[in-house]
């Protein structure tokens, strides 16, 4: 029951890495299309721009592995966003495994960007409210509520903190540094009750 | 909305935790990862790990620390000291830190500021400000680990928070030199004049001594977090503590 953390050339790997180790899965962080494709899960994980990750995964020609996966996959912040069709942060267009896009949150509306703190993460469907929670985010992009938003938080507007479809699960936040409520949706993500 | 942070902070010289006055006379007061452990658990919205001695000894921060503290706490976590270059960040990102906290080297170079944030992106580029104001006037200090090489840089505090916002900074942490240690609030008349021209988040810094300067700090600014070592660490309050009577003077806090 191997994990797979891909490489995007993020920074977050370690700690993504170690929050996995936690839970007693053993992990490979790797670039490898065979190591992902026989993972039991993939963790796409993202920091930096849309733009640095969508080239990263173009020049290891992980866009096509990435999406033909059928097992559980997490993409967490930059990684959540490139689920999605297209990415204002340098017009990037993107894996369009989920029907959207992402936009920068506005200055305008007198909001600090990027939104840097603790958010306060609802689920829709009762099932998971046992999920709500606050967790970490970093972002100066985010995306749309849409058919796919499974939690919602609010930063000047209303945004997805969280979307699936089918085997793609993508979360804006951080749930390897959302102390225990992250450990609780890592453990969703893993299916472990 | 966010809520208002806490954020201890491990001021660290020669592997030990401590704990100086107006920037001098440090004391040991624990251990690393003790205190980053402890922190975490107690409800931290964050840990600043800050070597003190690296940047006046012309030094990087420790790196063993950096994986050490990310491998116990799951928590955002921001290292500061001596980081000069893009290299320097990409590695203690790498080890496991969320952010790197620049200072003395953004004074020296601020174009550093723009190249880490085109390469990290703006989340992860704080900007550490210690703060002298001197009739009047708040000076930007540089070399502050250290008495001896503490010197004003003459840049007016005012001028560098948009200076560092053009560059691409995404935090700053305001630092009040002449608050810090006293243990008798924070520098509310300094953050708010400072808050006049900031558009970034903005962490208070220098000056808790107890449980009414948090409160006070959050209701009379706009700060978003608030950063403290010695009370912390002193163990006469908890983060928990804190947080609870945040909490009850209604102030948007996680609990």
């Amino acid at each position: 029951m191997s994990v797979a953390i891909i490489n995007s050339g993020g920074s977050n790997l370690r700690s993504v890495a170690k929050a996995v180790g936690r839970l007693d899965k053993s992990y490979v962080i790797t670039d490898t299309a065979n190591e992902i494709k026989n993972a039991s899960f993939v963790i796409l994980p993202g920091v930096g721009s849309a733009e640095n990750v969508m080239q990263v995964l173009k020049e290891k020609n992980l866009i096509s592995v990435i999406n033909n996966l059928n097992q559980p996959v997490l993409g967490i912040c930059i990684g959540m966003q490139i689920l999605f069709e297209y990415s204002a942060e340098g017009n990037t267009e993107c894996l369009g495994l989920i029907e959207g896009n992402v936009k920068r949150f506005d200055e305008a509306k007198n909001l600090k960007v990027p939104q840097m703190g603790w958010n306060k993460v609802i689920f829709t469907e009762t099932k998971l409210q046992k999920f709500n929670s606050y967790y970490y985010f970093a972002n100066s992009y985010y995306s749309v509520v849409q058919k796919y938003t499974t939690a919602t938080s609010d930063y000047g507007t209303k945004f997805s903190s969280v979307v699936e479809k089918n085997n793609f699960l993508g979360c804006q936040f951080h749930p390897e540094k959302s102390a225990d409520a992250g450990e609780s949706f890592l453990k969703y993500f893993f299916q472990i009750s | 909305m966010l809520t208002r942070r806490i954020i201890p902070c491990l001021d660290v010289k020669d592997g030990k935790v401590v704990k100086g006055v107006q920037f001098k006379n440090h004391k040991i007061v624990g251990s690393i990862v003790d205190l980053a452990k402890k922190y975490s658990i107690e409800g931290a919205d964050e840990l600043v790990f800050y070597d003190i001695s690296a940047s006046t000894e012309g030094k990087t921060v420790k790196k063993e620390w950096v994986s050490k503290i990310s491998d116990v706490i799951n928590i955002p976590f921001c290292v500061a000291g001596g980081i000069k270059s893009v290299g320097d960040a990409r590695e203690i990102l790498n080890l496991g830190a969320d952010k790197v906290s620049i200072n003395t080297p953004a004074l020296e170079n601020p174009n550093l500021i723009n190249q880490l944030s085109k390469e990290f992106g703006s989340q992860c580029v704080v900007i550490g400000m210690d703060i002298k104001t001197i009739d009047k006037q708040n000076y930007l200090f540089a070399k502050t680990g250290n008495e001896s090489t503490a010197h004003s840089t003459g840049i007016t505090a005012l001028d560098w928070i948009e200076t560092v916002q053009d560059l691409g900074a995404g935090e700053i942490v305001i630092n009040s030199m002449n608050k810090d240690g006293m243990r008798n609030g924070y520098d509310i008349e300094l953050l708010n004049k400072l808050s006049t021209v900031c558009t970034l988040p903005m962490i208070a810094s220098g000056g808790a001594g107890n449980k009414e300067d948090f409160v006070n700090v959050f209701k009379e600014t706009s700060v978003d977090g608030a950063l403290a070592a010695s009370i912390f660490h002193s163990g006469e309050y908890t983060i928990s503590h804190i947080k609870s009577s945040l909490k009850n003077k209604k102030i948007n806090i996680r609990i």
